[in-house]
């Protein structure tokens, strides 16, 4: 996405970017703070509210195009990323954004997430996890805890649960960051940082669901615990966490390693590196999960590689530019034929 | 650089003065069949280019099995190709064949029920030895038995033929037998009395550069074939058929599937916008996806998606943005991408949705014809989902039935099905080729005020009841649409009870008006009579030769094959109630008829066949024969 100086528009504010449509989220969705930072990252960037469009798949969060005073496409259950594609391969100018959620994005709609990401096609994906279907009231998700007790799992969740990051990573996503919805400086800073980034982008939100999955991540949103169950990953930056910053993370056998700073010298500590080719430290990073080792935040990715509209596109050109601006009326006539006097 | 050499001109050239007896012949119609590796399409193939080329008429009908190499030898590993070429107009790839080429056991066994009776059946004596037998299940050699004898059988040695005539290019055994396609071409070519030079270049430019012992050992077999025809006792009667009279103009051959993909580049090039196909390989559609890939300096943009599901939203997502966009697919393809129809019928987006059917349910029969999605097309999707059908009758017709459900698409904002099928798909005809130029273009207007005093209305409707395409990068008319029922005009999401059966009603009032963009029906004899064959789809040609065989045997019989299948125009019901018998022929279990009845309250009857092949012209007539008592 170039959100280059062309499509700055001088001086829109968030609000400028708000529809007239009431917002019907539950009072307490993590969703709220996420729109309300959206907006106020797109007027940071720029953005052109005509070229901007939001596509979205089914689910609460794919209510969020309505509340964006841009184009936008609320279509179906899992389904978002394949019209995005389109639109982007139709429409390389657009900025083009897709709204989805955990049962969204990763149960009906795995599929299409992979290969969206797979052709680095330039969408930035924002995945809202809740661990839980919360319009369809509380049946249980791809990434719902095992063992959980929802509407559908009275005895409990039998799925592992899928990690977002991981398959993004899996899937050769070139940007991939997690965030929380409540963090919302982090939050902006993430939002910004796929917003720039020129390729697909993968950012999962950690959003509370208040009505159907309440506190699922109260571990890393509760002012008291949340320093010690999370640790923010930095490009050149070693891994250290706690409230008095005294715990790092150490790389021992290939595995992370929660470490003390008493015990251990600086240059032990893993030095984040979101620029690395191989995504398998990244991919390492984004497997920590709570109450083990802290869960990562920030960037586990970026790098640049031809997006896929560029690829389709320079082919298109080059055969331009080979064979001459194509001919329809030579295409019709074909490579034989013959004349009837 | 042709590899015919002057002495071969001049042996083509005698060809016509002849000392074995030539008869002329209004039509033919020929069968390659061999097992799947023997190269029987490229020979079919072949002798229709330079039928065309000559000046007949001709229609084709590959006949390939599903699995990509069956074991070798057996009945299912058969693949056949059948074409008619004549001196007069036809409409079908003939229904029994004159001549049947079987290059082993398994196709004779498979193919021997369409020869008719006297017909000539060329072997390849070479195969006809115990263990091809038993592959092809025969308990004895039907050579040896009285199986065949009503027919005119002459038993080649194509295979030692073959091989002695490539010897001197040095090719290895494997190789060497692989040209003996080339070696029954060119004994075809002697019998029908058509000239080498065509495929001589075929194989000058497919081959010489890359291989040249095969080119070299091609052409042999080849001139190899023709020769044996000339000098061997074997055949004692040479088969001409002359030029038919086309109406005059610069021709080509053509599939159904390369008439859509040009159908599809030519509706993008008359609005001026960049064509965009979303697509998923699948039989017997995939040819379309592959030519139109070829053509990105005409600025198309094909998609090939992950499924049929993600095809479907591609196209969505690229009308969304203002392409010309479409998806093409064959039947299991459009159960999938059913949901995502709907959508694009409550979206209201011009997207162009291509079924190339074949035989059901499921994944049923991939290589064979069939018509039984029409109720799929017209009434196979959640909640009340309107939308407009066309089904082309022809190969050629293929490209005017894309071009025209583009201009409906575009005009009333809504998706539209075509159908055809695998036997229309795969089928060459000659085709005039139209001028471009002289085509209407397709008129396309993107909003860029709002069209309300109050703002941007996405679904404020003009006369026709079609919404405005307003495609994001427009200034000031930022809206959002969705599956979500809306309210009228202002488009926002609405559950309003009033509301739903307004919108419900204005979209069904919207598809119902639509005005065809081209022929509702083609009419084949007077506008009154005893009996209607009526049809719709690849079954025209066989319909319309039915007809006008009872109509020689001055019977009062005329055909109408409906183009327009949603909304059905008017016109039909009248059509229909002129006739005191209406006989609907499909390849279905009565979809078409069913709908007829509905429609008009007409006591239509059925004629169905349903084996994953064209209809018969000559089992309608006999059908209509005696539903008339005659």
């Amino acid at each position: 996405m170039s959100v280059a100086p062309t499509q700055v528009v001088g001086g829109l504010k968030a609000t400028d970017f708000a529809s007239s449509a009431e917002v019907r989220w539950c009072p307490g969705c993590g969703d709220y703070s996420i729109l309300a930072i959206m907006k106020k990252t797109l007027a940071k960037v720029g953005a052109d509210r005509s070229k901007t469009v939001f596509v979205s798949g089914i689910g609460c969060s794919s209510r969020f195009p309505y509340y964006m005073a841009t184009y936008g496409f609320h279509s179906i259950h899992g389904r978002a990323p394949t019209l995005a594609t389109g639109l982007k391969l139709a429409r390389p100018d657009l900025d083009v954004w897709v709204i989805t959620g955990d049962g969204d994005g990763l149960s009906i709609g795995g599929n299409h997430l992979i290969h969206a990401l797979r052709r680095n096609v330039d969408l930035k994906i924002i995945l809202f996890n809740n661990r839980i279907y919360g319009l369809t009231k509380g049946q249980y998700s791809p990434t719902s805890v095992f063992d959980q007790r929802t509407k559908s799992s009275p005895f409990g969740v039998p799925d592992y649960p899928v990690q977002p990051v991981s398959l993004a990573l899996g899937a050769g996503a070139t940007f991939v960051a997690r965030t929380v919805d409540i963090d919302l400086r982090h939050l902006e800073y993430v939002l910004e940082r796929a917003a720039r980034h020129v390729g697909s982008a993968l950012v999962e939100v950690y959003q509370n669901c208040v009505i159907f999955n309440d506190g699922a991540y109260s571990y890393v949103s509760n002012k008291e615990v949340k320093a010690e169950n999370m640790v923010y990953i930095e490009h050149g930056k070693p891994l250290i966490y706690g409230k008095a910053a005294d715990k790092g993370i150490r790389v021992k056998e290939c595995k992370p390693e929660a470490v003390s700073l008493k015990d251990v010298k600086a240059e032990e500590l893993l030095v984040h590196d979101e620029k690395a080719a191989d995504a398998s430290a990244a991919f390492m990073l984004g497997q920590m999960r709570h109450p083990e080792l802290p869960e990562a935040m920030g960037v586990f990715r970026a790098v640049e590689m031809p997006t896929y509209s560029d690829l389709v596109w320079q082919q298109i050109k080059q055969a331009k530019a080979k064979q001459g601006e194509g001919d329809v009326q030579k295409l019709l006539a074909g490579t034989e034929t013959w004349k009837v006097e | 650089m042709s590899t015919l050499t002057p002495s071969d001109r001049a042996q083509s050239a005698t060809a016509a003065a002849k000392t074995k007896p030539v008869t002329n012949l209004s039509s033919v119609t020929i069968r390659f069949a061999g097992d799947s590796g023997d190269g029987m399409q490229l020979a079919g193939t072949q002798f229709g280019d330079t039928s065309a080329l000559l000046g007949n008429d001709i229609s084709t009908f590959p006949d390939y099995p599903a699995e990509i190499r069956a074991p070798a030898g057996t009945v299912a590993g058969v693949s056949g190709f059948q074409l008619q070429f004549s001196s007069v107009d036809i409409y079908t790839p003939g229904d029994e064949v004159d001549a049947l080429v079987a290059m082993n056991p398994a196709s004779l066994k498979a193919n021997l029920r369409f020869v008719k009776k006297g017909g000539i059946i060329i072997v390849n004596d070479d195969t006809f030895v115990e263990h091809e037998l038993k592959k092809a299940e025969y308990a004895e050699n039907p050579l040896n038995s009285t199986a065949l004898a009503g027919y005119h059988v002459i038993r080649v040695p194509v295979n030692r033929l073959n091989t002695l005539a490539v010897q001197e290019t040095g090719l290895g055994a494997k190789q060497a037998d692989r040209c003996k396609n080339f070696f029954a071409l060119g004994l075809a070519y002697w019998l029908f009395g058509r000239p080498l030079e065509t495929t001589l270049a075929y194989i000058e430019g497919k081959f010489a550069a890359k291989a040249p012992a095969v080119a070299q050992a091609n052409a042999l077999a080849l001139k190899a074939g023709y020769n044996f025809g000339e000098t061997s006792e074997l055949f004692d009667h040479q088969y001409v058929v002359a030029k038919a009279r086309l109406a005059p103009g610069t021709y080509r051959k053509v599939t159904g599937n390369e008439a859509v993909a040009l159908g599809m580049v030519t509706a993008a090039k008359l609005a001026g916008k960049n064509l965009f196909y979303g697509t998923y390989p699948i039989t017997p559609a995939s040819d379309i996806l592959h030519a139109l890939s070829e053509w990105k300096n005409c600025g198309v943009v094909t998609f090939q998606a992950e499924d049929e599901i993600a095809a479907m939203g591609a196209a969505i997502g690229a009308a969304f943005g203002g392409a010309m966009a479409c998806t093409g697919t064959s039947g299991p393809g459009m159960a999938l991408k059913t949901e995502g129809i709907g959508l694009a019928v409550i979206a209201e987006l011009p997207v162009v949705i291509v079924n190339v059917q074949r035989g059901g349910p499921s994944t049923g029969l991939p290589t064979k014809t069939e018509q039984a999605d029409l109720w799929q097309a017209v009434l196979g999707r959640n909640g009340e989902c309107p939308l407009p059908v066309i089904a082309a009758v022809s190969p050629s017709d293929c490209f005017a039935a894309t071009i025209e459900a583009f201009r409906i698409a575009v005009r009333y904002m809504t998706p539209v099905i075509v159908l055809t099928d695998g036997y229309v798909g795969n089928s060459a005809e000659p085709w005039m080729i139209p001028d471009v130029s002289e085509m209407e273009p397709i008129k396309v207007e993107h909003p860029t005020q709002p069209n309300d005093p109050k703002g941007f209305m996405p679904y404020k409707r003009n006369e026709e009841g079609a919404r405005p395409w307003a495609i994001p990068g427009t200034p000031g008319l930022e809206h959002r649409i969705g599956g979500l029922e809306k309210a009228d005009v202002v488009g926002t999401v609405s559950y309003d009870p009033a509301n739903h059966d307004r919108m419900i009603n204005l979209r069904a009032e919207k598809i119902a008006g639509v005005q065809a963009a081209g022929a509702e029906y083609l009419w084949t004899g007077p506008d009154t009579g005893d009996l209607l064959l009526v049809g719709w789809g690849g079954t025209y040609g066989h319909i319309k030769e039915a007809a006008l065989e009872l109509q020689r045997l001055g019977l009062s019989v005329s055909a109408c094959q409906i183009r327009y299948l949603n909304p059905m125009p008017d016109v039909i019901g009248q059509k229909l109630r002129a006739f005191k018998r209406v006989l609907v022929c499909e390849i279905n279990l009565g979809q078409l008829r069913y709908i007829l009845r509905a429609n008009y309250l007409i006591d239509v009857k059925g004629f169905n066949k349903v084996r994953g092949q064209p209809l018969v012209a000559h089992e309608i007539v006999e059908a209509a024969r005696a539903a008339m008592g005659r």
